[in-house]
């Protein structure tokens, strides 16, 4: 005979396998993710400050949210120890932002400012950080500004750079990496930004990486399930893309990945962690919460489900933990 | 100089709807962006960027399987500007039929907007306008709500339906 703890856990497992959202929230999904702080899983922290709810967001404020966030996730109140403690010294740090969904819903360039004052702070110099996307025009939309000197806050695109000669397999397709992240960067973070997508449902962290191969099309077949999870397990991305700032200070939960201003929310959160399936699990039931708000059906109710997080944590795949009661999720 | 490079991407736009409104339309549609004046108070800026069906992906990414799903030849997109307080994007999508138009228009997701006469069918929000006519799907966003955003959005909706 099961208690109810066991019970919970299998049926949120079952659950997330079948991409069951409606079954989960029958069963006291949201609840189960709240309430296992405890856990001795994968940490993924959610930061949030409603303060800063606002289109202009404020450098202090958004600056502020990062040190609590890492603070919590590292257990180190200095925020320097708390990077130092993430990035090894004499690391070159891509920053792989988000910009495809033009200026209306992009990796903020507030955030991405921050993090590099932060790392610049432990210790990595301004030119060896790299903030890199696509191209010049998803930097830009993310409001960089595009700098291929020596000097300074590095900031390109692909299109730039270039990618390898030889593509890597992922599943059926060949995709070919970008220079920076094979080159270029000895260590990634991903600093996604939380969007509905109307084929993989969510993209956050994992599906981040499509920024970083050639042809990204080629891995959208069925709802980005095996794409996403075979990219991500390319040993180079595994590898280097480390850890995670995800942006959901503002999200659109419905008719992304574009900007449908309409749509718009502001969750004035930042989630930060090591493992990617615990992050996106953890952003996946944050967007669930604000379509039931917004009295939209679930996204196994709309054809979308993003199963490709369940496939990540398979044991084909084995990129972390996806089991929402094995995560131990901070809300701060 | 940079005159003659916009020349060159207006002949290209207008080459593109030209080639796309040729196939079974008797009047092929002009250039469907309203130059700078054209609507008041509304600025044209840089040129108009065209992605056939195949390169959708590269502006629009995941986005481009419902797209090509539901049809489409191509999208053309330009940035504009309203009385120097409010940017905005205007696409607009030839698909190869209407109703390819209207599965995209009809799946956005309109039940909280207000519905516009533009076009065949139309809805507006208080940052966005989309609407169809005939296979053409047009969709302008807005980055800044300023209290003329809604109506200065239908205004130049307007223009863009006049002109094809």
């Amino acid at each position: 005979m099961k208690n109810r703890r066991e019970f919970l856990k299998d049926a949120a497992s079952s659950a997330l396998i079948l991409g069951s959202s409606a079954a989960a929230s029958k069963l006291g999904f949201g609840a189960a993710l709240r309430g296992n702080a405890a856990s001795a899983g994968p940490k993924v922290v959610v930061a949030r400050d409603p303060s800063i709810e606002s289109a202009q967001l404020e450098e202090a404020g958004v600056l502020e949210l990062l040190d609590r966030a890492m603070a919590a996730y590292t257990g180190r109140d200095r925020p320097i120890e708390a990077w130092k403690h993430i990035v090894p010294s004499g690391a070159v740090v891509g920053l792989k932002v988000n910009g495809l969904g033009g200026r209306g819903i992009s990796t903020h360039a507030v955030l991405v400012k921050a993090v590099a004052e932060r790392l610049q702070q432990a210790g990595i110099a301004a030119a060896n950080i790299v903030v890199w996307d696509r191209n010049a025009r998803d930097l830009e939309a993310c409001g960089m500004t595009i700098n291929t000197g020596s000097s300074g806050l590095r900031c390109f695109g692909s299109d730039l750079a270039g990618f390898e000669d030889e593509p890597v397999s992922c599943g059926a397709a060949s995709v070919r990496l970008s220079k920076i992240l094979t080159r270029t960067c000895s260590f990634v973070i991903s600093l996604p930004i939380l969007k509905d997508h109307s084929f993989a449902g969510v993209t956050f962290t994992m599906k981040n990486m499509y920024g970083v191969v050639d042809r990204p099309d080629a891995l959208h077949g069925n709802n980005c399930n095996p794409g996403v999870a075979d990219l991500n397990a390319v040993p180079v991305i595994r590898g280097k893309v480390r850890f995670t700032i995800g942006d959901a200070l503002s999200s659109v939960y419905q008719g992304g990945p574009g900007f449908h201003p309409e749509h718009l929310w502001r969750p004035s959160a930042l989630i930060v962690g090591e493992d990617r399936v615990a992050i996106d699990t953890v952003a996946w039931r944050m967007l669930e919460r604000k379509r039931a708000e917004a009295g939209l059906p679930t996204l196994e109710a709309d054809g979308r489900a993003p199963l490709y997080i369940a496939t990540a944590a398979d044991s084909a795949h084995k990129l972390g933990i996806g089991d929402p009661t094995l995560i131990h999720r901070m809300e701060i | 100089m940079r005159l003659r490079k916009s020349s060159i991407a207006a002949s290209v736009v207008l080459l593109v709807f030209a080639v796309a409104g040729g196939a079974g339309c008797r009047n092929a549609p002009h250039d469907p962006f309203p130059p700078t004046g054209a609507v008041a108070d509304w600025q044209k800026n840089g040129d108009t960027r065209v992605y056939a069906a195949k390169d959708l992906w590269q502006y629009i990414d995941g986005d481009a399987e419902q797209y090509i799903q539901a049809g489409v030849i191509s999208a053309a997109t330009s940035d504009y500007m309203y009385a120097n307080h409010v940017e905005a994007i205007v696409d607009v999508y030839t698909m190869n039929s209407p109703a390819g138009a209207h599965t995209i228009l009809a799946r956005d997701g309109s039940r909280a907007g207000k519905a516009a006469r533009l076009g065949e069918e139309g809805v507006a929000f208080e940052q966005s306008v989309t609407f169809r006519k005939g296979r053409y799907l047009v969709r302008i966003v807005a980055y800044q709500l300023a209290p003329d955003t809604p109506q200065a959005l239908l205004a130049l909706a307007a223009g863009i339906e006049a002109r094809l």
